[in-house]
């Protein structure tokens, strides 16, 4: 995974609360495989009217081509698990979304992903959402320092320790637990003889 | 799961952490092993990872595939003619024969959506953690189990190592104290629950659901109401194993038998919370309070008593909670003030994770039975073997005499990914779990409510309080 540092780029608002993963991505485009890319896709139903007529969100606008950072509102990505929500927000070019708070399976999908979940306060969202939409164009979050500036004041986000480490060094999960196998091993085997009920009896 | 006299009170949600911990890191990232991971057609992506790593399931007697998410609801004998979900069937088939983990695949008879076919077969028990990449395993929490719904890379990393790396979640305990009215359940519960903490008023937080009205709840009021911790933001939700419980689970296939249940109930059974164990966040509700209810905007939490009225936005004073009421109600084509119990729908839908159990289509039969509905609609039950019984007990007649479709079992038209969709603008009254924009097809307008209010709503051809049909009254 490419380590995040500092993303310095043009950013998109998208004033919504409680974009679900449906709106991300509607389930109708989820057979694709990923190598097809999922930008296409990404918040189709909001984009694009009946007949796929662009409806002029700022996502869209020639201002915005290559905007790399999202700023929306509360509870952004929840309901369903599926990735293809991150999926389609990479592919379209985001790195980074700023919300007050997110779905959790979404965001750890995000991390997994090496795209950014940073949280700021509601006040906070609201002040970045109201510069983009008075015309500021360019935002740069440092992850290093938590910091996003460019619109104004300094605005501070948070984001979960763990993830920060693991988003600032590319780290990826699986190689991290294969260096534990030994322990997963010596561990299963006690479990599995003091509760032998786990095992699924044969159907 | 061994007792520790000295310690700290616990949580139920503590102990199934406690238990299935094999380290913690310094910074509190914990591997916890998995003891059941369900896999359907979405997994693809999770299997390619696995592929491109040239890596096998670690535990493939602990993993089961579904296929429900794609799967036709009609005419399934003729084979599949749509090639994408053909291939997404095919593709699900092919990973589980290369990877020896055992398939309920699509002429299995045991067939039908995860979340039901687990808890039907015995794969489902007190105790475990289970995973699936779909945000409805919470629903397993019914029995006392610790689960809920990951993302692909974490099916990947599932199915390589058999384990999950975890923080661990805040709790949240919920009682539900007292009798719920006749006609109200589960989905009356959550609801009212969802309206009044919000969809994220669970967010980082494992639900323990406890109280006499939730202990009056049969297993399958339990799952209904855990499927829909997800729709608060919650990890999971769960619900203590107890009497109920087993007796569910003896006899079910894939549970230990004879002796070997006995001892794995007694265990069971001391799956409880301790006496003075405390919770982050404590909600209590009064089942009195609790009436049948719908939802009438985009999300979960858009939800009021069948008696409410449509809110009206300039009445709001949080900015942002008026912005969404009205971007809501437009979506919908809904007048502020309108009464709930005014609107008109287009068509029903009865099934889901959420609702399409035995006891679901009894109850929306309950109200059909000798009745007409005036709007078409679709049932598709939980599970091949749901279906059979429904038949077996002549349900499936009173959904066609009323002039529903009876069809196969899959996830269908709640989210709509076989093709069972809604035209743009249809209105449906529907058992599912999520109103959300265009869920059911683009532009589609859903109204999430119980089976019974689905069944009353099929019947008025407007949403409606289903204690009106309780009683013997056919006209």
């Amino acid at each position: 995974m490419k380590p995040v540092r500092r993303i310095e780029a043009i950013a998109c608002p998208l004033p919504i609360a409680n974009v679900d993963t449906d709106q991300i991505i509607p389930a109708r485009f989820m057979q694709q495989p990923r190598a097809a890319g999922y930008g296409g896709f990404l918040l189709h139903g909001l984009r694009f009217g009946p007949d796929c007529e662009p409806l002029g969100l700022p996502l869209d606008s020639p201002e915005r081509a290559g905007a790399r950072i999202l700023v929306a509102r509360r509870n952004f990505g929840g309901g369903s698990s599926r990735e293809a929500a991150v999926y389609a927000l990479m592919d379209f070019g985001f790195s980074c979304v700023i919300a007050p708070s997110f779905g959790d399976i979404f965001a750890s999908n995000m991390v997994n992903n090496g795209l950014l979940p940073a949280r700021v306060s509601e006040d906070d969202a609201e002040r970045l959402l109201g510069a983009l939409d008075a015309g500021l164009l360019t935002l740069a979050v440092d992850l290093e320092t938590q910091m996003i500036s460019g619109a104004g004041e300094v605005v501070g986000f948070s984001v979960d320790p763990v993830w920060r480490l693991k988003l600032l060094n590319g780290w990826n999960d699986l190689d991290l637990t294969m260096s534990h196998r030994d322990e997963i091993d010596a561990w299963s085997t006690d479990y599995l003889a003091r509760c032998p009920w786990v095992l699924p009896a044969a159907g | 799961m061994a007792e520790r006299p000295d310690a700290e009170p616990r949580t139920l949600f503590d102990k199934l952490w406690d238990a299935h911990a094999i380290l913690t890191r310094d910074d509190g990232e914990t591997l916890i092993w998995v003891d059941r991971h369900f896999v359907h057609e979405g997994s693809h992506h999770a299997f390619a990872m696995l592929k491109a790593r040239e890596a096998r399931v670690a535990q493939p007697d602990l993993t089961f595939g579904i296929a429900d998410h794609y799967v036709p609801t009609r005419n399934r004998s003729a084979g599949i003619s749509d090639e994408g979900i053909r291939r997404m069937v095919g593709q699900l088939e092919a990973n589980c024969r290369r990877h020896g983990v055992h398939l309920f695949g699509l002429d299995d008879p045991r067939q039908g959506i995860v979340h039901v076919v687990g808890p039907e077969q015995g794969l489902t028990l007190p105790g475990l953690v289970i995973v699936c990449g779909d945000s409805h395993t919470s629903t397993h929490g019914a029995f006392g189990a610790f689960a809920f719904g990951i993302g692909a890379s974490e099916v990947g990393h599932v199915l390589s190592t058999g384990t999950l790396w975890q923080r661990k979640p805040r709790r949240m305990g919920i009682s539900v104290e007292g009798k719920l009215g006749p006609g109200i359940g589960a989905k009356d519960i959550a609801l009212s629950l969802i309206a009044r903490i919000g969809a994220d008023g669970a967010q980082g937080h494992a639900i323990e659901y406890a109280g006499s009205a939730i202990r009056d709840l049969s297993m399958e009021g339990r799952m209904t109401l855990c499927n829909l911790s997800i729709e608060a933001g919650a990890r999971c939700g769960m619900v203590a194993p107890d009497e109920t419980t087993l007796r569910y689970l003896r006899e079910r296939p894939y549970a230990p038998k004879g002796p070997q249940f006995e001892a794995a109930a007694a265990e069971w059974l001391s799956f409880q919370g301790d006496a003075g164990a405390t919770f982050d966040k404590e909600i209590v509700l009064e089942a009195r309070d609790i009436l049948p209810t719908v939802t009438w905007g985009t999300s979960p939490q858009d939800a009021a008593p069948i008696d409410a009225h449509v809110p009206d936005p300039a009445a709001v004073p949080d900015a942002a909670r008026a912005a969404h009421i009205r971007d809501a109600i437009a979506y919908m084509g809904l007048k502020p003030g309108q009464p709930l119990g005014d609107i008109a729908i287009d068509r029903v839908f009865i099934g889901s994770c959420t609702n399409a159990r035995i006891e679901d289509l009894r109850s929306a039969a309950a109200i059909l039975k000798g009745r007409k509905a005036s709007v078409p609609g679709l049932v598709s039950p939980g599970s091949s073997l749901v279906k059979r019984q429904a038949e077996e007990e002549g349900l499936d007649r009173i959904f066609t005499a009323a002039g529903l479709e009876w069809v196969e079992s899959g996830c269908s038209m709640c989210v709509g990914m076989n093709g069972d969709l809604m035209k743009p603008g249809e209105r449906s009254a529907s058992t599912t779990n999520r109103n959300f924009k265009g869920r059911q097809g683009p532009g589609s307008r859903t109204h999430i409510m119980s089976p019974a209010m689905v069944a009353a709503a099929a019947v008025a051809g407007r949403l409606t309080d289903a204690r009106r049909y309780l009683d013997g009254d056919r006209s």
